[in-house]
């Protein structure tokens, strides 16, 4: 029997409906909703159970590069930018205003020795900082940049536009534009790893464990001993972004 | 130091070396400013029925729309992926400043500025749609919408309308500019921009530029259709623009001496910078060239008696110093806001380039597009008073 138009239209509208809704309760279900469409989570990985972090502490970091070599090989950072990157501090004595500070090609191949005596010296490792009240995703004109649901600051490539706004109103630096792809790029604290129950890139390379991925929501972590017992400290703290990476040690001079 | 990055002094932020926006976004805010400075002037004459300043209205109205059509442009040629411009509109996301720009400028151009001219027009358009022939007779009908009463009564109405559209117009000539100034002022992490001054200085430094503008392009046109200029017009506008001016420069000063009296911890960088990257278009270009000596020109006409030539070539003058003041205003925040690093312990260099899609060649088009764009629309409306009064 030959449909009717009609008839047609009805059966396919109601295909598209289902369909739709399937996919949306699906979503819900899973909470996988908005999270980055190139790195699908693993099964089981539910984004409301997590609120990623990292811990830094600066004495133990060596400067060796193993952080920026891996986080470069992990994500394909185009050369001459840095997702995650090392400065090397050298203040005289009291004067924490002036601070001489260097981080040749990030840090990634370390530091060369200093020829000059130092009061002190120190190594400060950086990267997105993951801010739960982030002015970069604030001020993206079409939220193709945002706080997932686990506290992770992800980058829709395929959305952005490149108006580099963001750009602008990190303090910390840690966004650049990707030379060819001409969208923004950033940590994304390896989320296609994190998800699958592994640890960022820079923390598995780095040799002496001074940083550390955490989750804040789980209440086994030893973040939450560590919180509790050392004197943190997050980068530009007048900024008001809620940062997550979290530094033992850390020098005022550190900007 | 290990290794030096050309270009750059003391330490950046390594993703920080080059500035993420260049001379485009620098044209942005000019040309939107000589939009609503061009507007503000117009409204003047409409609102506070200032008789002086009509020869310049309708010229003031097709000068902004003239920019206006061009505002988006330097944006659009900026993005990494233009052809996604488009999501602003359909996708915006509302806690960004920016998403509003879409909206705003929308609202601006379609509401305020072209119903405005259209009434104001409206009368003209239907007659040449009867007067003219061939293709013209048909875009002057298509112009007419299809209202072809242009009774008393239906004038009158018109009338009603525009005064009621410049009111309207006024605080969104206000809203376009000061936006363009939030966009900037609302950035705390760069204390160069973040100042809740900068929608007012925007604003105040727009209304200098619009109206700098607008007498600048009377004057020529004048000068070029061999008509006799308005002095009476020009002197008005002259008067304006200086009181207008004062409080621009008065308001910038604040925010230096603000910065200078407070010393706060982003206060070394920005000094070094005035006084040495920034000191040619700063110190020099606008603050000198671009203001102080404009100023002068213009208090000079306010207290001496002086003969009508010297007065025209003296708003000439200021006219021209002011748009390069205001111009290198715009620069000084745009570039000047990314030449440090945020760490506040190092300074990187601008490189401007030529024939690229962000360059020097491209900046020039889209600055001298409005001027061919308000020369047709000129053709089209002509906006001069003695010939509608004739």
């Amino acid at each position: 029997m030959r449909k009717t138009r009609r008839e047609i239209l009805l059966s396919a509208g109601k295909y598209i409906l289902l369909t739709g809704t399937a996919a949306a309760g699906l979503e819900s279900l899973t909470g996988t909703a908005s999270a980055d469409t190139t790195t699908p989570a693993s099964d089981g990985y539910k984004m409301a159970d997590h609120w990623w972090g990292m811990t830094m502490e600066v004495d133990k970091c060596i400067g060796c590069g193993n952080c920026v070599r891996a986080c470069s090989k992990e994500n394909d950072v185009p050369e001459g930018f840095y997702r995650t990157w090392i400065e090397r501090y050298h203040v005289k004595e009291g004067d924490m205003e002036h601070p001489t500070v260097e981080s040749p090609d990030g840090g990634m191949h370390g530091f060369p020795p200093t020829s000059t005596p130092v009061d002190k010296s120190f190594f400060i490792p950086k990267l997105c900082n993951h801010c739960a009240d982030s002015p970069c995703t604030q001020v993206c004109p079409v939220g193709a940049t945002f706080v997932s649901p686990d506290g992770v600051v992800l980058v829709d490539q395929s959305y952005c536009l490149g108006c580099r706004y963001c750009v602008q109103a990190c303090p910390y630096g840690c966004r650049f534009i990707h030379p060819t792809k001409n969208v923004v790029e950033k940590c994304n604290l390896c989320y296609h790893r994190i998800t699958k129950g592994l640890t960022t890139a820079c923390c598995e390379a780095c040799p002496t464990g001074a940083r550390k991925l955490v989750d804040l929501k789980n209440p086994k972590d030893p973040v939450h001993d560590f919180l509790r017992h050392y004197k943190v400290q997050v980068l530009k703290p007048h900024m008001a972004t809620h940062a997550k990476v979290f530094y033992k040690d850390l020098d005022g001079s550190v900007r | 130091m290990v290794h030096a990055i050309p270009g750059v002094e003391g330490f950046m932020y390594p993703n920080e070396v080059e500035l993420q926006w260049g001379l485009l976004v620098v044209v942005y805010p000019y040309i939107t400013g000589l939009v609503a400075g061009a507007f503000i002037l117009a409204s003047l004459e409409r609102v506070f029925r200032v008789e002086a300043v009509k020869p310049t209205y309708r010229l003031a109205l097709l000068t902004a729309l003239a920019f206006l059509l061009v505002a988006p442009l330097p944006l659009q040629l900026h993005l990494g992926h233009p052809e996604r411009s488009l999501e602003m509109y359909l996708t915006p996301h509302k806690e960004s400043a920016m998403a509003m720009f879409g909206f705003v400028y929308l609202w601006y151009l379609m509401v305020v500025l072209l119903v405005e001219i259209w009434l104001d027009y409206r009368a003209d358009i239907v007659r040449r749609a009867q007067s003219e022939t061939g293709l013209l007779r048909i875009v002057y009908r298509v112009l007419t919408l299809g209202s072809m009463n242009i009774s008393p009564a239906s004038l009158h109405v018109d009338e009603r309308l525009g005064w009621i559209m410049t009111i309207v117009g006024i605080p969104s000539a206000f809203m376009l500019h000061g936006y363009v100034g939030f966009l900037f002022g609302s950035i705390k992490a760069n204390p160069w921009w973040s100042t809740p001054l900068m929608p007012i200085v925007f604003l105040f430094s727009a209304m200098v530029s619009g109206i700098a503008g607008v007498q600048g392009i009377y004057m020529f046109s004048m000068w070029v259709r061999k008509k006799t200029i308005d002095m009476r017009c020009v002197d008005t506008i002259g008067t304006y623009l200086f009181y207008a001016f004062i409080i621009d420069f008065s308001l910038e000063m604040l925010d230096l001496l603000h910065r200078t009296y407070e010393s706060s911890e982003s206060f070394a960088s920005l000094d070094f910078m005035v006084h040495t990257r920034l000191f040619t278009s700063q110190i020099v270009l606008q603050i000198i060239v671009g203001t102080l000596v404009p100023l002068a020109i213009l208090a000079a006409t306010q207290v001496l008696t002086l003969a009508e030539q010297t007065r025209k070539r003296m708003y000439a003058t200021a006219s021209v110093l002011t748009l390069i003041g205001i111009f290198f205003m715009r620069w000084n925040v745009v570039i000047g806001g990314q030449l440090f690093s945020k760490s506040f312990l190092g300074y990187t260099t601008y490189k401007l380039e030529f024939a690229t899609r962000e360059g020097l060649l491209t900046a020039g088009v889209l600055m001298i597009l409005p001027l061919f764009i308000l020369w047709g629309l000129v053709k089209l409306l002509p906006p001069w008073t003695e010939e509608t009064a004739s």
